[in-house]
């Protein structure tokens, strides 16, 4: 019929998700709405690192001479980009599918893989602006960190790999959720893991199984990648195994990284067959009935 | 007419089309075609499988039986290709709110270009299309400040951006002022007089489906009911009308086949001493519609092709 190629095709939509990451990365930026749900949790973390740094100001680190505050700006990095590459994608792509963008884009010829691009464009660079939110004033506010060449290479590398682990997971818990409402229960799943691993105290500190637990889930992972890039030789001292255990991040951080890529496509996919015009016409009728 | 586009004679094809969800069936054997340029509108009622009808011929839901076919491919092995043949107008409701309408609209041609063949320049311009739908003024608006109006057509210029050989419509002017409803049928007629785009609409109401639709389709409890122009409909209603009455505190209603209902009022008022406020009135395309629902919903008679066959037989309907 056409002398078009499905790669040139492909490549077109992948050009417009590219401007369609970029379009609503600046969206983020100026729409006041979206400034404020970006700026609220690297203004929460530096408040935390002066509260913490003025509060324990002589509590060290058991086994080093260094302050506790200083390990928890890395572990923040850890927090903000897990929480940008799986909070984020899981909201994200739920009120999409509520709102018809999705049904939009699976009504446009590889408008999902156009959608998709654009929305991996959006996440790392927002992810990236709140990691520079907090990376920048925090090394200023805390001691004894490292911000070097090296520290920064490395970081990039954490940052990238905490990403690829993360995304696609994110992607397929919001595509599991049937409303926004249910898509709340991923941020509040994903405190409760904040806070057992290891972002503003040692993880040696609790109980064995609480560790365990702790060490399934990306978020320590990154955390600990982090605070590897960040920290002090000597302060390795206060980590599980007195070890950095750079090999197992990489590893743990890869298995995630494959259960995404395996599962996201699959859940997508069941989440775009829904995708109707009545689907839609259900989801806005619920809204005004209910509100929600 | 005629364009140098056309493969297939046929936009749309389909034959014995069944739905069946568990044990109901949604569409029980659903057959019409759609020659290219033409516009017709699926009407009936709510739950009628409108909706459903429209979502299997745009690829969106798998049907249970039967043979479809949309500009000659079977939408349940459609790729990309043939996506970028259709349009989908959809209704936005939240969607892309943050994004200005230039912009949203830029965006969706992208993904078409590379879909340009010689006879079918893809997408259409921008601009123009603004323009076209007037938009012009709101170009630089964020979608989230549009009118429902400027909303819908917002999502009409969305849905043709990529130049579409066929467009499908979903109750396309619920939420329409009566200035917008104009101006969505001019665009109508010139997408499908300009462009030779075939339209197929869905609409629940008869009075739209005239105005626009070449052709209209009746679709009641998964069958179509009746076929024709709404000249064709309304030319076999001539002979119908109603006579209406009130009688021991109600109002009656019967409806007469033959042109002199003067028969049947010399009847009731000899058999019903009590009639009072008798009122004669010729059956308009409306009531027609009405009783063909009615008919079916009351499982008197099905199937039928020509209105005429079906028109005007109720023998009496208590309102």
């Amino acid at each position: 019929m056409t002398t078009t190629t499905g790669l040139d095709t492909r490549w077109a939509a992948v050009r417009a998700g590219l401007s369609r990451g970029w379009i609503e990365t600046r969206q983020n930026l100026t729409e006041t709405a979206l400034v404020i749900g970006q700026a609220i949790p690297p203004v929460a973390y530096i408040a935390v690192l002066v509260f913490m740094g003025w509060i324990l100001r002589r509590k060290t680190l058991p086994g080093t001479d260094f302050a506790v505050v200083t390990m928890v700006l890395p572990s923040l990095l850890g927090v903000s980009i897990a929480n940008g590459g799986l909070s984020s994608p899981a909201a994200s792509i739920t009120a999409d599918g509520e709102d018809g963008t999705l049904l939009r884009a699976k009504a446009t010829p590889n408008g999902m893989l156009g959608y998709l691009v654009g929305k991996i464009v959006m996440f790392a660079s927002t992810a990236l602006l709140a990691v520079l939110a907090i990376v920048i004033p925090g090394s200023l506010i805390v001691d004894d960190v490292i911000l070097d060449a090296r520290s920064s290479l490395l970081l990039a590398l954490i940052f990238v790999v905490g990403m690829v682990a993360t995304v696609p997971i994110g992607l397929a818990l919001g595509s599991l959720m049937r409303s926004s409402a249910q898509a709340l229960l991923v941020p509040l799943a994903w405190t409760l893991i904040m806070g057992v691993s290891g972002i503003f105290y040692p993880i040696t500190v609790l109980p064995r199984w609480l560790q365990w637990v702790a060490q399934a889930f990306p978020v320590y992972w990154v955390g600990l990648g982090a605070r590897s890039a960040m920290l002090p030789a000597e302060m390795v001292a206060a980590e599980i195994g007195g070890s950095w255990r750079t090999l197992e991040m990489f590893a743990v951080l890869g298995v995630w990284a494959a259960v995404g890529f395996l599962l996201a496509p699959i859940l997508l996919r069941r989440m775009a067959r829904r995708q109707s015009g009545s689907a839609l016409a259900k989801v806005r009728e619920r809204y005004m009935s209910k509100g929600y | 007419m005629q364009s140098s586009t056309e493969t297939t004679a046929l936009a749309l094809d389909v034959r014995d089309l069944r739905m069946r969800y568990g044990t109901r069936d949604v569409l029980a054997g659903v057959t019409f075609t759609a020659k290219r340029g033409e516009v017709v509108a699926l009407l009936g009622p709510n739950g009628a499988g409108k909706t459903t009808t429209i979502e299997i011929l745009e690829g969106f839901r798998m049907r249970s039986a039967g043979d479809v076919s949309v500009l000659g491919i079977d939408p349940a092995r459609g790729n990309e290709a043939w996506r970028a043949r259709i349009g989908v107008v959809l209704q936005s409701w939240r969607d892309h709110k943050f994004w200005r309408v230039r912009e949203l609209l830029a965006y969706q041609a992208r993904f078409y270009a590379p879909f340009a063949t010689a006879e079918v320049a893809r997408p259409w311009d921008v601009d123009e299309l603004i323009e076209i739908v007037g938009l012009s003024k709101s170009a630089q608006a964020k979608v989230m400040t549009l009118s429902g109006g400027q909303r819908r057509r917002l999502d009409v210029a969305i849905g043709i951006v990529g130049r579409p050989e066929i467009v499908f419509f979903d109750e396309p002017t619920a939420g329409f002022d009566p200035h917008a409803g104009r101006d969505f049928h001019d665009l109508i007629h010139r997408l499908s007089d300009f462009e030779n785009t075939t339209i197929l609409m869905t609409t629940h109401d008869l009075d739209e489906a005239e105005k626009i639709a070449d052709r209209i389709l009746v679709l009641d409890e998964g069958r179509i009911v009746a076929d024709g122009s709404a000249d064709q409909l309304a030319r076999e209603l001539t002979t119908a009308a109603e006579v209406h009455w009130s009688s021991g505190g109600r109002r009656h209603v019967h409806a007469v086949r033959e042109g002199d209902p003067t028969a049947f009022i010399r009847d009731l008022l000899v058999k019903n001493p009590d009639v009072s406020e008798i009122e004669v009135r010729r059956a308009s395309l409306e009531d027609t519609y009405m009783a063909l629902v009615r008919r079916v919903e009351s499982g008197q008679s099905r199937g039928g092709d020509k209105p005429g066959e079906t028109a005007g037989k109720n023998p009496e309907v208590q309102a």
